[in-house]
């Protein structure tokens, strides 16, 4: 444990990687993640954006909550625990996971690895010990907390599979996407997965803190021959939409945070009805599920294309031009990539459809005056950004 | 081959015996599996030793449920209530205090009590009488409601509004949820009244007079006087269980005892037959659970089975046992100081203040036994001379609190308290230990095992206010239907639990015979 016996005398504690953080923070622009000091922007946010987008970014995942789940049980336990059916799920394989109350409203979003029959990790976007250990009732399984043991790094962007070779770290060309190698950096043991939340190409390496700095410097002097960028959080929100994927508590209430009935959200109700299936065994908030199934759904988060340039903050969604509100943006970007206003939108669906025109009206400051305009909405399926590089195994050496 | 039934009823208790014959009655071919070797459950007898016979758990009763006596026909199946019996206060001076159904009558009692008892009876039946559609009908859902639940509703309010009328409404509201004792100091002067009434309210419960809600749980028991005068349970043909048991077979439902259920099987979340102790599969579209809620849903569906967090509502239900039952065989007929032959055929109580029942139930908060328990004694053979050879009796005794877990372990405790119960009887009774020939104390622990019911609790939880109505015995599975389709429970467990009033038993056939058949 990293955490201190005085731990409680700083608000938000350093992440092993934090010295280097630091050294590089030309904005001292500073946020809590999870209890942990976090860059919101380092130095330059399209400088660290075009950094993942067209060649290297690091950042620190250290603060992301990980759960080490362990025993005879734990594969029963997990399958009860997600909606999706893990039986295909192989060692040394990661899954994309989400699981809901009895029901069938999202508690939270993960990645789970599997490193064998009886080892796994939870990494998910909000605390979990207590719904895990009330869904253990009945397994033999261990739940430890290791979010302060695992020092994680996250190292994307099309020139990552180079940078990271160059840091020392070999073996990583026939890794597919979603595998999970334990590998060397120099002396010490690093365990990769092919994994990532920016949908480009990218890895996140889960070392001992102990490592942390070591680690970090192998990769940065790679800085020698590539172009190496650490980013912060506000990049990642920007990539992450590119990407389509979406955040628990932030696009939609979570099933612990919501207060007020119908607040929260199912995962048909926000696209993710394909990470759920009905017809494994038994898992929390199953028949719940079956009976929404079997339902139009009321309300969908969307992808959506917002025409224009006007920045899309906040701003409600209506059923055609001047008509009847059916919706709010919960969060945009603009893509510099794709040079379009891109957003996730929670639309009703009177009878399971869309409305046929989605317009939003978009109030934006010019020179400090409060305009107020409209935009169609183009609903988009797909992600937005998906490159095709993001899965080439081995992937492109530059 | 499996054997395929309609209906398996796990457990052939009265409420497994009332609910299996109503669905038998409806044409559905009934099998109940027993684990015990004889029906009836808490109501059964059983032996001290091979020439006395007493019976198991519940030695006093109310009739059961005019309704489901009727619909059943239970009369034509040789049931009867038992003689009518008073309750007896003892007092250690021999000042005994005699309680009827309306009349209480002692040396020394002012006149002002004797009033103020006639009144406090009429106005709690009365409130009983008006909180009849709440208890036999399925606890009405607050949200969702489908018509029955209205019904139940709209009936609740007529009865407490127009029922009891304006003043007794007001009253009713007032005093629902104190507690016993309050209510008592308000109304009585007498100790020796005020501790048995006391007792009565809070008898098969861990809560003692202060405790809230206690008003509600004699409210409940008053539910069962409204359908007759309370009687000694002693065997024989009479009794329920036996009635039960024959008019659901002449109904073609069939009985299976020494077997007991280790699985609940499921199919794609759907009951659909249970596995025996010696691996037997028997097949069925509906199982209805007569077991205790924790039991049925822990141990014969398994966590692992249901959702999250109704598995972990289950597992917080309150009901640790707090009652010990000691059977005694005697060589002769006891005496008790001040008492005729003729008053031991009544149900004697040692409960002489509320304040001793009070202090009787401090023990058990610190998984302490009694020092002082209540005690309430019946001796069956003297309505029953079946029950032990000629000359001989058994003697009954419930005794309260006896924690589930006691401090020490009851394995090391058991002999003491036993000594120490016999002993306090011996107070009121001299000369009782020596009729002694033969005893056994029942500790939660052992009425857990023989019974077959998790924590040995008489109600299969604890009556509270958390756990009564739409929240018995845990919000998702209050109207007998459960998260798992196909899977009923009609036991105490369920509302409008414990005591023998067969209607959890009827309240679940309805409500199966409502939604469940058609799947």
């Amino acid at each position: 444990m990293i955490v201190k016996k005085e731990h409680f005398r700083q608000a938000l504690q350093h992440s092993p990687f934090h010295p280097r953080l630091a050294a590089l923070s030309q904005t001292e622009e500073w946020t809590g993640w999870n209890g942990y000091m976090a860059p919101r922007i380092l130095d330059k946010l399209s400088t660290e954006y075009f950094a993942v987008r067209s060649s290297c970014s690091v950042m620190d995942l250290t603060p992301m909550e990980k759960y080490r789940i362990s025993g005879t049980d734990a594969y029963r336990f997990l399958d009860r625990l997600v909606t999706r059916d893990l039986s295909k799920l192989k060692p040394g394989r990661v899954t994309y996971v989400i699981w809901c109350n009895d029901e069938g409203k999202l508690i939270d979003d993960g990645t789970l690895f599997q490193f064998d029959e009886v080892h796994y990790r939870l990494c998910s976007q909000h605390h979990q010990l207590d719904w895990l250990m009330t869904s253990s009732m009945g397994f033999d399984v261990t739940i430890e907390v290791e979010t302060h043991d695992v020092a994680a790094l996250a190292v994307q962007g099309p020139t990552s599979n180079s940078v990271l070779k160059e840091a020392g770290i070999d073996g990583l060309d026939e890794l597919l996407p979603f595998g999970i190698a334990s590998l060397y950096c120099q002396d010490f043991p690093v365990t990769v997965s092919r994994t990532g939340y920016t949908g480009d190409l990218g890895y996140e390496l889960w070392i001992s803190p102990d490592n942390a700095l070591q680690l970090w410097d192998a990769i940065f002097a790679a800085r020698a021959r590539y172009d190496v960028h650490a980013m912060g959080l506000s990049t990642l929100e920007m990539v992450r939409i590119e990407a389509g994927f979406i955040m628990p508590g932030f696009d939609f209430n979570t099933a612990e945070s919501a207060v007020r009935a119908g607040y929260d959200r199912s995962p048909y109700e926000v696209g993710l009805g394909w990470a759920v299936n009905l017809d494994k065994g038994h898992f929390t908030g199953r028949k719940a599920l079956l009976a929404e199934h079997s339902r139009p759904a009321e309300r969908r988060l969307k992808k959506i294309i917002v025409e224009g340039n006007k920045p899309v903050g906040e701003a409600f969604i209506y059923d055609g031009k001047n008509g009847r509100r059916v919706g709010e943006i919960k969060c945009a970007t603009w893509s510099p990539i794709l040079k379009a206003n891109l957003a996730l939108a929670d639309i009703e669906c009177a009878g399971g459809n869309l409305p046929k025109h989605i317009w939003a009206r978009i109030d934006y400051q010019r020179e400090l005056k409060w305009m107020s305009t409209w935009a169609e909405c183009r609903v988009v399926d797909k992600p937005f950004y998906r490159p095709e590089h993001r899965a080439a195994t081995p992937p492109k050496h530059y | 081959m499996t054997e395929r039934v309609d209906a398996i009823v796990i457990g052939a208790g009265h409420n497994g015996l009332v609910c299996g014959a109503y669905l038998a009655r409806a044409g559905l071919k009934v099998l109940f599996l027993e684990a015990r070797d004889t029906v009836g459950g808490m109501t059964s007898t059983c032996n001290i030793d091979d020439d006395h016979r007493i019976p198991g758990l519940a030695h006093l009763s109310f009739p059961v449920c005019p309704g489901i006596r009727k619909e059943l026909k239970l009369d034509d199946f040789g049931y009867s209530p038992g003689k009518a019996v008073n309750t007896i206060a003892l007092d250690e001076s021999g000042r005994h205090l005699s309680i009827g159904q309306q009349i209480v009558s002692a040396p020394g009692l002012g006149d002002r009590d004797v009033s103020a008892y006639v009144q406090f009876k009429k106005e709690f039946l009365d409130c009983a009488k008006a909180l009849r559609p709440l208890f036999e009908s399925k606890p009405p859902r607050l949200k969702d409601m489908d018509f029955a639940d209205k019904l139940t509703l709209a009936k609740l309010g007529w009865n407490i509004r127009v029922g009891l009328g304006r003043e007794s409404m007001y009253e009713f509201l007032r005093v629902a949820a104190m507690n016993m004792y309050d209510v008592l100091e308000e109304v009585f002067d007498d100790e020796r009244l005020k501790g048995a009434l006391a007792a009565d309210a809070v008898l098969g419960h861990h809560m003692g007079p202060r405790s809230p809600g206690t008003v509600l749980t004699w409210i409940a028991r008053l539910y069962g006087e409204l359908n007759g005068p309370l009687s000694v349970v002693c065997g024989g043909p009479s009794q329920l269980g036996h009635a039960l048991l024959q008019s659901a077979e002449a109904s073609g439902a069939t009985v299976r005892l020494r077997a007991r259920v280790k699985k609940i099987l499921l199919e794609k979340g759907r009951a659909s037959g249970v596995e025996m102790e010696d691996g037997e599969i028997v097949q069925a579209r509906l199982i209805v659970s007569n077991a205790d809620p924790r039991s049925t849903f822990l141990d014969l569906i398994g966590a692992p089975e249901l959702d999250a967090m109704f598995a972990r509502r289950v597992s917080q239900i309150r009901g640790a046992g707090d009652v010990a039952k000691l059977h005694l065989a005697l060589s002769g007929t006891p005496e008790f100081t001040g008492l005729s032959a003729s008053d031991i055929e009544n149900r004697l109580l040692i409960a002489p203040s509320a304040n001793y029942v009070e202090h009787a139930f401090n023990h058990a908060k610190y998984d302490q036994y009694s020092t002082d328990p209540i005690l309430e004694i019946t001796v069956p053979s003297l309505h029953n001379d079946t029950l032990a050879p000629r000359g001989h009796h058994v003697m009954s005794v419930t005794i309260m609190y006896a924690p589930y877990c006691v401090a020490g372990g009851w394995q090391e405790q058991k002999a003491t308290f036993e000594d120490q119960v016999i002993a306090q009887i011996g107070r009121y009774a001299p000369g009782l230990e020596s009729l002694i020939v033969n005893h056994d104390l029942l500790t939660p622990q052992d009425i857990e095992h023989k019974y077959h019911v998790r924590q040995g609790h008489w109600h299969h939880g604890e009556m509270t206010l958390h756990q009564s109505f739409m929240m018995r015995p845990v919000h998702g599975a209050a109207q007998y239907d459960t998260p798992v389709d196909g899977l009923y429970l009609c036991g105490a467990g369920a509302h409008p639990g414990g005591g023998l009033t067969g209607l959890p038993g009827r309240n679940a056939a309805k409500r199966i015979l409502a939604t469940g058949t058609s799947t």
